[in-house]
């Protein structure tokens, strides 16, 4: 494996004022609908700095997948973003439209998504979808096209020659980094990605993770990993974000948040993971579902499920305290230092 | 999807549905099942069909329509008072006070044939809605539930019927009987076109195989024959009623078609036998347009009413096909290009 | 390979059908048809047509009914058809046929295609460009079209441009007074015979294929691997053409052959419709005079078009899809 990336897919550094790769502030998106909207993401703010690995954890429903979608621009109607902004290498991207963001797009910011077989178009060998998305970024050499290609599957330790493979042809593990080396193509600032390892079983999906690691540290681009595996992503996180119901519930230094979780519900998915080594004790649920989004109660969403509810949270929405550098949503840490709300 | 418009789409593998003549897409995406699948009874089902089709404007015209048409069939004599079949007027009339439409070169009111030939009509789409829809789902969910040998026996008998051109058999048919009445004609329009729903409600039916509350049932100790009837019936009835809605209108054009070449009953006053007459009769050269126009308008709008209601069954069932609400700020034309973006409404802020 | 071996077999079965149909039919009905017109026209077909004629119909045959089958069968296999009681006395059945075929394949096979590419064009856009108004008054429209009978808007077309306007002729297929040659004069001719039938069949099934490839468009627009595709920042056009509709497509195609049986219903009735004298004209002249023979023959010709337009269908979606020759 080259340490060095071909000639031409080299990085763009990280533009901007303040270094950061990607600055989300008070992302809301909501999905628009005829018996009226969700709200699916409340005001999510976060910094990424170049080459941080951040993983975004929380149950189904609780608008992971969606703020991801959000921040790389790809939502579909009914969803739609109402408020905020995302500036991905000095630039805001909301409400750009395709064809200003297509410079950016892949160059800098690329996804990987959970299922390989639905993200790679079944009609299209996996070589010609390299080659379309080279192409469009101004690649025009069939010699550099094959190359690169060829370069991205050994990263991954495909042999090259499944470049002329249809998606169906190769198996689940293998589809899943080609996806990933696709991905790589021109050494993106970010990489984003939604449950990638969902679709795997448990010993490919460590391999997945120790590869998608590896990568990221000769590479050194940045991650958003969401996934609802919180053990998993915490052995290769640096921050670790913990989402309910739509907003932030905790967010700081993995190792804190996974080995002094402070918000309730953290607490809860902490203990619903046994673990492997200590002692034995009884597994505990989170009783309850998550909220309606629809029809958000007043006051903390989390309230109607909390074992440490008080009187205050059943009324009013907790804004993020600041707990010696990780960011919680809860009246417990009230009179701390106010977090960025 | 309750998709049963289109030409038959997707493989014979199965879980996409075929399509029927004349509409929507084959059913690509999966099928939604009315009442969202587990235990609802067809009661709820209906209920909730019922609310769908108030709320959708398509649906609600063709229900006034169809509405309309059942009631002209019910009741010609309260809206025409002439016998259709009395040659008794002056030929070849226009339209004045007395005769709306005009007559024909026979002296007949056209008025009168036109709102007396709606009975047979919509009695041979019924007929053959029900008959064929009952067939359909009989050997589709037979097929689907049996499996195996079963299965692949009732399929390949699909696919031929699916396959062979229908109407020309119907013409060869309907010759060596030299006429078909209503009966007749409902019988033999049935039993040919009972194919296309029939791969439709295996599908659903194969989808709905390996659902928990079947599964529950099986282990309740329920014979098989109790399942289909009891527990798959009653779920697939918004395909089932997407089904009959298909075979009625494939019924209205067929018949009216058959009808036209002169393989009808003569002797029965139908849209279809009327447009052969006025062939016959040369109408439009003989300056009688009417006589052409009018019978085949109503044939095109009772199709339509059908085709609607059809069609909205399936934005109903699959919500991606509904229009796109246009949302303000950019999104409306590039909904499908770009990340929409829309303005929020203020929510009040609770302070305590 | 194995998969077109698969579909050749099913068609063989097909056909097998449509002869047996063929067989069983009259000897179904009540009395034999062919009873009464072999009696009216003995005397003016040649003595082995009246063989032919009976192993099809079973007529004053000894042969017990499996011996008639086979002898029906091996009559089909040597293109013995027999000859033809009205159109032309005495005539091979096989010529007539063969001479009325390359009118329908024309005027139908052309516009048939014409169809489908149009209207799979106009879909895949009008799925592209959604939301605004057009998005909800559209598909009515197309809807409605496609209940509209065929024979209805031929009629009607006629009066406006044929009998109203006098712009277009709307009688056969060519001015009998020319004589059939490969000039400018007769194309002409033919070309303008051939427009209004022509529009008819195009405007009656164009709906189908508009709405069918939108509607899987609109479904496939809202898979992983368009979203994917807008996430490499391809330009829209070729995520329309090379992700969606690549994809899309796909089950039109099935679509396009099983819905053939249709399109031949409605050429039928438009070639009789504007006594184009093509295939369907030849089967309902057959069918008014009662000429069975006749119209056995066109039955099977009008399967095997069918079924052979189905084999390309399958053919093309094996290329477009490599799952299926996967599949085998």
């Amino acid at each position: 494996m080259s340490s060095a990336p071909t000639e031409g897919f080299q990085r763009s550094g990280p533009a901007g004022r303040t270094g950061n790769v990607l600055e989300v502030r008070d992302l809301s998106v909501e999905y628009i609908m005829e018996r009226g909207t969700v709200l699916a993401v409340d005001e999510v703010s976060f910094d990424l700095a170049p080459g941080e690995f951040i993983g975004i954890v929380g149950e189904s429903g609780c608008g992971k997948s969606t703020l991801l979608f959000a921040i790389a621009q790809l939502l579909t109607p009914p969803a739609a973003i109402t408020g905020g902004s995302v500036t991905f290498l000095g630039r805001n991207m909301v409400g750009l439209t395709d064809r200003e963001l297509a410079a950016v797009r892949w160059k800098d910011l690329s996804v990987v998504m959970q299922s390989a077989m639905n993200a790679l178009n079944p009609v299209k060998s996996i070589g010609s979808q390299f080659d379309d998305a080279m192409r469009a970024h101004g690649v025009t050499s069939k010699v550099q096209i094959a190359e690169r290609s060829a370069e991205v599957l050994r990263m991954v330790g495909i042999d090259p020659i499944h470049l002329k493979s249809y998606p169906h042809q190769l198996s689940g593990g293998m589809r899943q980094r080609s996806m990933i080396a696709m991905a790589m193509l021109f050494t993106p600032d970010l990489v984003i990605m939604d449950e990638p390892t969902s679709a795997l079983d448990v010993v490919a999906q460590r391999s997945l993770m120790v590869q998608i690691k590896e990568l990221q540290e000769e590479l050194g681009f940045a991650i958003i990993f969401v996934t609802h595996d919180m053990s998993l992503v915490s052995h290769f996180s640096d921050r670790l974000m913990v989402m309910y119901g739509g907003v932030v519930a905790e967010f700081g230094a993995t190792r804190r948040v996974f080995d002094t979780p402070l918000h309730p519900y953290s607490v809860g998915l902490l203990e619903a993971f046994p673990s492997i080594r200590g002692p034995r004790v009884p597994l505990t649920g989170i009783p309850g579902s998550p909220p309606n989004l629809a029809s958000i109660p007043p006051g903390c969403r989390f309230a109607p499920r909390c074992p440490k509810v008080m009187a205050r949270c059943e009324v009013e929405p907790p804004p993020l305290y600041e707990v010696d550098g990780t960011l919680v949503r809860c009246f417990l840490h009230a009179g701390e230092e106010r977090g960025n709300d | 999807m309750a998709t049963l418009q289109t030409p038959p789409g997707a493989s014979e593998a199965g879980a996409g549905a075929g399509a029927a003549p004349g509409g929507t897409a084959p059913a690509a995406a999966g099928l939604p099942l009315a009442g969202g699948g587990g235990s609802i009874s067809g009661a709820r089902s209906l209920r909730r069909m019922g609310r769908a089709i108030t709320a959708n404007r398509k649906a609600t015209a063709g229900t006034v329509l169809l509405v309309l048409f059942i009631f002209v069939a019910l009741f010609p004599g309260l809206i025409a008072h002439d016998d259709p079949q009395a040659q008794i007027y002056p030929r070849g009339l226009t339209p004045n006070a007395q005769h709306w439409l005009g007559t024909t070169s026979f002296g007949q009111d056209l008025f009168a044939q036109v709102i007396y030939g709606t009975r047979p009509v919509l009695l041979i789409a019924f007929g053959v809605g029900l008959l064929a829809t009952v067939v359909a789902m009989l050997i589709g969910v037979a097929a689907a539930y049996l499996g195996g040998g079963w299965d692949g026996t009732l399929n390949v008998i699909t696919d031929v019927l699916l396959v062979i051109p229908l109407f020309p058999l119907l013409i060869i048919i309907g010759s060596y009987l030299h006429g078909a009445g209503t009966a007749v004609m409902i019988a033999v329009i049935a039993a040919t076109g009972w194919s296309y729903t029939a791969r439709q409600l295996r599908a659903q039916a194969l989808s709905l195989r390996n659902r928990d509350f079947l599964n529950a049932a099986k282990v309740r100790g329920e014979r098989r024959l109790y399942v289909i009837c009891v527990e798959i019936i009653p779920t697939m009835t918004s395909l089932l009623v997407a089904a009959f809605l298909t075979n009625a209108l494939y019924a209205v054009l067929f018949s009216s078609s058959l009808q036209f070449i002169g393989l009808g009953d003569p002797n029965v006053t139908s849209w279809g036998t009327m447009l052969y007459w006025a062939e016959n009769n040369e109408a439009f050269q003989t300056g009688l347009p009417l006589w052409i126009i009018v019978p085949g308008l109503c044939i095109v709008t009772l199709g339509a009413a059908f085709a609607l209601l059809n069609y909205a069954f399936d934005e109903i069932g699959n919500p991606a096909l509904r229009p796109v609400r246009s949302m303000r700020a950019r999104t409306t034309r590039l909904a499908a290009v770009n990340t929409p973006v829309a303005r929020r409404r203020p929510r009040v802020k609770r302070t305590d | 390979m194995r998969y077109v071996l698969r579909r050749l077999g099913f068609f063989a079965l097909t056909l097998w059908v449509a002869l047996t149909l063929n067989f069983a039919l009259p000897r179904l009905m009540p009395g034999n048809p062919a009873l009464a017109i072999l009696g009216k026209f003995r005397g003016g077909i040649s003595p082995q047509a009246v063989k032919v004629l009976e192993a099809q119909f079973g007529v004053g045959t000894h042969q017990n009914l499996i011996a008639q089958y086979f002898s029906y069968l091996g009559n089909v296999a040597r293109l013995r058809f027999g000859s033809s009681l009205t159109t032309q006395p005495g005539a091979s059945v096989g010529r007539i046929v063969f001479d009325a075929i390359p009118w329908t394949l024309g005027l139908v096979g052309l516009t048939t295609v014409l169809a489908f590419i149009l209207g799979t064009g106009i879909g895949i856009v009008s799925a592209w460009w959604r939301g605004g108004r057009m998005d909800s008054l559209l598909p009515p429209v197309f809807v409605i079209m496609t209940v509209i009978p065929y024979f209805w808007i031929g009629l009607v077309l006629i009066l406006i441009f044929g009998v109203k306007l006098k712009v277009l002729p709307y009688f056969f297929s060519y001015n009998f007074s020319l004589t059939p040659g490969f000039n400018a004069a007769f194309i002409g001719n033919v070309a303008e015979h051939a427009i209004l039938p022509a529009f008819t069949l195009l405007i009656t099934t164009i709906g189908v294929w508009i709405l069918t490839m939108r509607n899987t468009m609109i479904t496939t627009l809202a898979e992983d691997y368009v979203r994917m595709a807008r996430a490499k920042g391809l330009p829209s056009h070729r995520i329309m053409l090379d992700y969606a509709a690549r994809n899309a497509i796909l089950p039109n195609l099935t679509g396009f052959a099983m819905s053939l049986g249709f399109v031949v219903g409605g050429a039928i009735l438009i070639e009789e419709v504007f006594n184009y004298q093509g295939v369907g004209y030849l089967l309902l002249q057959a069918v008014n005079n009662e000429d069975y023979p006749l119209m056995q023959a066109l039955f099977l010709l009008i399967t095997v078009a069918v079924l052979v337009a189905i084999l390309i269908s399958d053919i093309a979606t094996a290329i477009l899809d490599p799952r299926t020759r996967a599949a085998g």
